[in-house]
């Protein structure tokens, strides 16, 4: 890897012409070097048009596929292209630009394979409602043990991956609700995972996509996949990575 | 001890009933309208009914095996809501693997049409010449070089 590895960031959005160009604009502003590719996931509002018009890559995808699929969409983007470094950075704007480089460091340095921003390794800056708190509790508990390694918030979708952490994510990635899941991957591929203390913001615009019961549905939907995804086979077998 | 017996008039109609099935199930293959490797569990099942069907004695028998005392045609109930599972259970993987088809091609065709329409402001595609240049900077370069367009 050279000094400065071509970075790359992922942004997945779904309707979300008001909040994308704002954060097309912080993420240049943020750092330069940064290309971005805008997942327009199905979008039927101006979500393309005000992407490219803020100078991002846009790829169109012709009908909605949920944001497992958008994601998956960016890093083979980003595989194909020659990325060494991605970072994912949702098109609502939850995820701020300027948290970015606490995200990117340790994989930069070599340290991890894949770094998550997490919301609560510190406990300031973001606020849920109970329900989702114990949800959110729950999935870290279950996902640690599998891990073997203190988790904090699995269904943090801010994340940092390096070329083998695309490599394996641009061959498979989970469906859906992507990010507990996609943890555990990694873990299974022995890739290494970091989690690092991060900002997160409220919604600009809009809402976001999981409501009350929705959420009961994820979590049951999650466990199964967590639960069946023990005795599944790697895709990509870790050895390759 | 003898067993409970199948009554002959349920013997003909189940029968009956089966091959209706197995007719019209060939029928669909026969006109293109259903594909081989999804009618063979419909056929098995069309089959085992006529068999089931047809054969009191072998269903009275086989009744006896499970302990179906009071009425042997229940076993050929017992045998098509098995079969029916199997069909809806092998529906469920064939559904399955064509929505992971799907998103795979979904995913493909945007990357394509990315690359089609780079640089573009507009999102159109650039048409390209057979060795992938732009047709419309090949031209211009074709122009500034003074070389006859090809």
């Amino acid at each position: 890897m050279s000094e400065s590895p071509r970075r790359i960031a992922i942004v997945p959005a779904y309707n979300e012409a008001k909040n994308i160009g704002a954060l097309l604009d912080e993420l240049r502003e943020f750092d330069p070097e940064f290309d971005v590719v805008v997942v327009s996931d199905g979008s039927y509002d101006r979500t393309a048009e005000v992407a490219r018009s803020h100078g991002a890559y846009v790829v169109t995808l012709p009908f909605n596929l949920g944001i497992g699929g958008a994601v998956q969409t960016g890093f083979k983007f980003a595989h194909d292209n020659g990325y060494e470094l991605a970072v994912r950075c949702d098109g609502d704007g939850q995820h701020d630009p300027a948290e970015l480089p606490k995200v990117i460091a340790p994989v930069l340095a070599g340290d991890a394979d894949i770094a998550v921003g997490s919301r609560f390794v510190s406990a300031e800056g973001y606020r849920s409602s109970a329900a989702r708190r114990v949800g959110i509790r729950l999935l870290a508990v279950v996902v640690s043990a599998i891990a073997r390694q203190r988790l904090t918030d699995t269904t943090s979708g801010f994340q940092a991956l390096n070329r083998r952490a695309l490599e394996l994510f641009a061959a498979d990635y989970p469906h859906d609700y992507p990010e507990v899941e996609g943890m555990v991957m990694t873990i299974k591929h022995r890739l290494r995972l970091v989690e690092v203390p991060v900002l997160m913001r409220e919604r600009e615009h809009g809402q976001s996509s999981i409501t009350a019961l929705r959420s009961i549905y994820y979590m049951a939907k999650v466990l199964v996949a967590l639960f069946v995804g023990l005795f599944r086979r790697s895709v990509v077998p870790a050895e390759d990575l | 001890m003898i067993g409970a017996q199948t009554p002959l008039k349920v013997s003909l109609v189940a029968t009956a009933a089966s091959i209706v099935l197995l007719v019209v199930v060939f029928e669909l293959i026969r006109s293109r309208r259903l594909r081989e490797r999804y009618a063979l569990l419909w056929l098995l099942t069309g089959l085992v009914l006529v068999v089931l069907s047809a054969w009191r004695g072998g269903l009275n028998t086989i009744a006896g095996w499970f302990g179906v005392r009071g009425y042997p045609p229940a076993v050929l109930f017992a045998v098509g809501l098995l079969f029916v599972i199997l069909v809806l259970l092998h529906y469920s993987t064939v559904i399955s693997r064509l929505s992971d088809q799907n998103v795979v091609l979904a995913q493909r065709l945007a990357l394509l049409e990315e690359v089609l329409t780079r640089g573009r402001a507009d999102g159109r595609a650039v048409p390209l010449d057979r060795a992938g240049e732009p047709v419309a900077k090949r031209d211009a370069r074709l122009e500034a070089e003074q070389l006859p367009r090809t």
